[in-house]
């Protein structure tokens, strides 16, 4: 017997929405499996990794919080990669977000609410928005592939904060440390309720997932993007530019990114540091694909995503598991996503190995 | 076709069907069920040895399903498959092969970059040595009259020369039916004559051959029986040479055809609404080529055909009046008069153009979007099927709707996918958007590719009807017989160059022929590649 895959000939609408299902299920039985090595009892561990969490409302508001620049990130680069523009560097242009909106804030500790945190948070998302037009530029201009130059820049985005921090924007009251000062509050994003820590991010996240949804599907600008990722030579056809579009892809997810590392930064941190961002980047690549690049998929893929973090912290206080299983987790689901994704266009057949069977043996196989 | 080939074919026929020995192959009442639609309901068929067997039928009609099955790349439902009387079951196409069946597809499967004998050494099941190979293909080529080079590279090779290649990968696997998915369309009437000698050749020393093809012509011509299928049943079985090709036709869609004369001899005094002065344009794609010095005059009222092979300069003449492929010059293209070279197709859509280029799914169409979406793909400006920057679903849908109705598209309505679509069905729904847009200029490169006959003709009537009410049209076409019979006049586009334009009635085959081959092109030199690479299909 041996296992073989069929093309289907088209997509099987079951496995996209199935095939999350099915990865989920997996990557919980496969980290089971990590826990039991490392030690741990593998149920009570995925029990404290998945569902302790949820238990306490501070659990469920801190994975909230944690979801909101999952999001965030994840609508723009769903919108990105719907169009076939491989956006991969959205952690530098989280962190570039924040910079430039925290140096707005930093530089106008006097001015009043109602003028500096509108004018942080557009500072925010034109940092990321320019940091993205670097990409376009390159790839337009030069023809060099998105993936490369976005990854590349990412870097040099967290040694650019790393300068500013040990640097020109230290808090001089900082005995030494590499941060800048605390944001004004003027410039913090407000909770929506009061002492729970959920910000205004975490309800601004999903209505501009929404908001991409209702671009990606109803409007004009929408249907030349998708156009443009499913048949590049149609889009031709149709007259849509494809340097108009690549540069709006780019821009729109940069400028995402930015909205979600200035709100990062003016919201559950405060300020500036050298370690602003645990890599949300590169977790809603995950995000974004596992929410099958719908805007409102990506909001429940934040959402799970968001969990990860928040159980890898309970797994590592009450479980002594290091804290690298978060990745792991992060990493085995995107790995089984993309496996299980396999389903979509082919089926899998048991099969004897026999080439010529008769009749009766491959019917019964069929 | 030539004469005395035919008489040779009829004369070594019945020594083939030698009595008592069964058919060689036999299908007895083969079902296939796709979601919503029965692609084959109890299609039985026999093939004998030494036969050259006629496939005929619409496109949806089952053909390429029922061959799928044969070929071992689908699998039955229901029904039984006999090879030498003896039950099968081809669980892939290899065991097909393995058996002594050979398909050549439509579409060939080749490495431009790679040499003759790399590419069929790359598409065998069994390794084998390099010179051994080299020995199997030289006596091939001599004995079935297939020349061919092993050293030299695809993409320098015509479209008749890459065919060989794929009938050559066949015949080294010794097969004893070979199935032929419409051969003769990319060919030169030349070519197709030696094509049909091979096949003779093939049939007579004991390869069956399945032979599916709509020019009806053609089956006339070679097939000594046909099996003719419509809408998933056998509906007749004939000898093709005894039937006219209309009465063919009538099995194939049911349907008493309306004798046809599309030409309508326009009055050539009328203002060109598309002209096409002095345009040279290097071509955008490597392989590609470079167009030289093209003029046209297209009158409203006239269509107009450029026959030619693919690879001479068709996908850059298309790409450059589409406006995909801006012009050096604004002034090279004109539509009504004005000179669009410059502008990008939604200007030129605005001006009064309507354009379908050859590749359905991914160019003229895209094939995860619903029909609807594809009917906002090209319509958008002309139908004002936008608003306000949003997509104007309502009257979208109804466009769509307007299209499925007024060209008889078969599918289960604007919201299905355009690739669920057969290949016919979908380009009679392409040639509706554009047609209903009701353009000034129409445009269209292979309108009929791998089309059926059905569908073929609902498409030149309603282009004939467009023309006649005023509109320039103006056809890209490898196939001949619809150029003839749908164009009032014709010009030959080789190696980049566009032949004069000369009236259809007074043109001949044999001097088209040439001209196709370049032969009669006013170049005196022309280099392999920009002559026969082309881009790839």
């Amino acid at each position: 017997m041996m296992l073989r895959l069929e093309p289907r000939g088209e997509r099987a609408a079951l496995w996209v929405y199935g095939a999350p299902a099915l990865a989920l299920v997996c990557t919980v039985l496969i980290t089971g499996a990590i826990f039991a090595i490392l030690g741990a009892p593998p149920v009570k561990a995925i029990e404290t990794f998945l569902l302790s969490p949820l238990d306490t409302l501070a659990g469920v508001a801190s994975v909230l919080v944690r979801s909101a620049p999952l999001i965030l990130i994840g609508i723009g680069l769903a919108l990105c990669y719907r169009a076939s523009v491989w956006n991969i560097g959205a952690d530098g242009q989280f962190t570039v977000g924040a910079i430039t909106g925290g140096g707005i804030a930093l530089n106008f500790p006097h001015a009043p609410f109602a003028l500096l945190y509108p004018a942080v948070l557009v500072a925010g998302i034109a940092g990321g928005m320019a940091y993205a037009a670097i990409v376009a530029l390159l790839k337009l201009r030069f023809n060099a592939s998105e993936i490369l130059t976005s990854l590349m820049l990412t870097y040099i985005a967290q040694l650019l904060l790393v300068w500013l921090v040990t640097g020109p924007w230290r808090d001089p009251h900082g005995f030494g440390f590499p941060q800048s000062a605390m944001f004004p509050d003027a410039a913090t994003t407000p909770d929506v309720f009061p002492g729970t820590g959920i910000h205004l991010g975490c309800l601004l996240a999903p209505l501009l997932a929404l908001l991409v949804w209702l671009l990606m599907t109803r409007s004009t600008l929408g249907f030349q993007l998708r156009v443009l990722g499913a048949a590049p030579r149609a889009a031709r056809y149709g007259g849509f530019s494809q340097a108009r579009l690549t540069w709006i892809a780019l821009l729109v997810s940069g400028g995402l990114s930015g909205l979600a590392g200035i709100i990062e930064v003016t919201g559950p941190i405060g300020q500036l540091t050298t370690s602003i961002t645990p890599g949300y980047g590169f977790t809603a690549v995950i995000v974004a694909f596992l929410g099958r690049l719908h805007p409102v998929g990506v909001i429940f893929a934040g959402l799970l995503l968001a969990l990860s973090y928040r159980g890898g912290d309970a797994a590592q206080i009450s479980l002594g598991m290091p804290n690298a299983v978060t990745g792991i987790f992060q990493g085995i689901l995107l790995f089984c996503l993309l496996g299980a994704d396999v389903l979509i266009l082919y089926r899998v057949r048991l099969r004897r190995r026999a080439r010529l069977a008769p009749v009766a043996a491959t019917e019964r196989a069929s | 076709m030539a004469g005395d080939r035919e008489v040779a074919f009829e004369a070594e026929a019945p020594a083939g069907r030698e009595p008592g020995t069964g058919p060689l192959l036999s299908l007895a009442g083969i079902v296939k069920q796709f979601p919503g639609c029965r692609a084959n309901d109890g299609i039985d068929l026999e093939i004998a040895e030494h036969e050259i067997h006629a496939l005929l039928g619409e496109n949806g009609a089952g053909k390429s399903t029922l061959v799928k099955i044969l070929y071992g790349v689908l699998r039955a439902d229901e029904g039984e498959i006999r090879w030498r009387g003896r039950p099968v079951a081809f669980s892939s196409p290899a065991a097909a092969r393995e058996r002594g069946i050979g398909m050549v597809f439509q579409h060939f499967s080749l490495f431009d970059s790679l040499t003759v004998a790399e590419n069929i050494a790359l598409g065998l099941d069994q390794p084998e040595s390099r010179r051994g190979l080299g020995n199997r293909i030289a006596e091939i080529s001599a004995r079935y009259g297939l020349p061919l080079d092993p050293h030299r590279v695809v993409h320098d090779l015509s479209v008749g020369e890459r065919q060989r290649i794929e009938i050559m990968r066949c015949l080294l696997q010794n097969p004893k039916l070979l199935i032929m998915d419409e051969p003769t369309s990319v060919l030169t009437p030349q070519e197709v004559e030696r094509l049909f000698a091979t096949l003779r050749r093939l049939a007579a020393e004991g390869c069956a051959i399945l032979y599916i093809s709509h020019k009806l012509e053609e089956v006339r011509a070679l097939c000594s029986r046909a099996t003719i299928l419509r809408l998933g049943r056998v509906v007749g079985r004939c000898a093709p040479a005894e039937k006219s090709a209309r009465e063919l036709a009538e099995m194939m869609i049911n349907a008493r055809l309306q004798p046809q004369n599309f030409a309508h001899r326009a009055a050539r005094e009328q203002p060109a609404r598309l002209e096409i002065a002095g345009l040279s344009q290097r071509s955008a794609h490597t392989f590609g080529t470079t167009l030289t010095d093209i003029s046209l005059r297209v009158a409203g009222g006239e269509i107009v055909g450029i026959a030619g092979i693919a690879g001479n300069g068709q996908a850059e003449l298309m790409e450059t009046l589409t406006g995909e492929q801006l012009s050096p010059q604004a002034e090279t293209i004109r539509l009504d008069g004005a000179a669009v070279g410059r502008l990008g197709p939604r200007e030129r859509r605005r001006r009064g153009g309507a354009f379908l280029p050859e590749e359905r799914n991914g160019h003229g169409a895209v094939g995860t979007m619903s029909l609807a979406e594809n009917a906002y793909l090209s319509g958008a400006v002309r139908k004002g099927l936008q608003r306000l920057g949003f997509v104007d679903r309502g009257r979208t849908r109804e466009f769509a709707l307007e299209i499925i109705a007024g060209f008889d598209v078969r599918t289960t309505g604007p919201d299905a996918e355009a690739r669920a679509l057969s290949g016919g069905n979908l380009q009679k729904f392409l040639v509706g958007r554009e047609v209903l847009q009701n353009p000034g200029i129409l445009v269209l490169n292979q309108p009929t590719w791998g089309v059926d006959a059905g569908a073929a003709a609902a498409i030149y009537t309603a282009i004939a009807a467009l023309a006649r009410a005023g509109a320039a049209v103006l056809v890209i076409s490898q196939d001949l017989d619809e150029i003839l019979m749908l164009c009032d006049r014709i010009a030959v586009l080789a190696a980049g160059r566009l032949s004069a334009p000369m009236p259809v009635g007074e043109a001949t085959i044999e001097h088209i022929g040439l001209l196709m081959g370049g032969s009669a092109a006013p170049s005196p030199a022309r280099d392999a590649q920009a002559a026969q690479g082309g881009t790839a299909r």
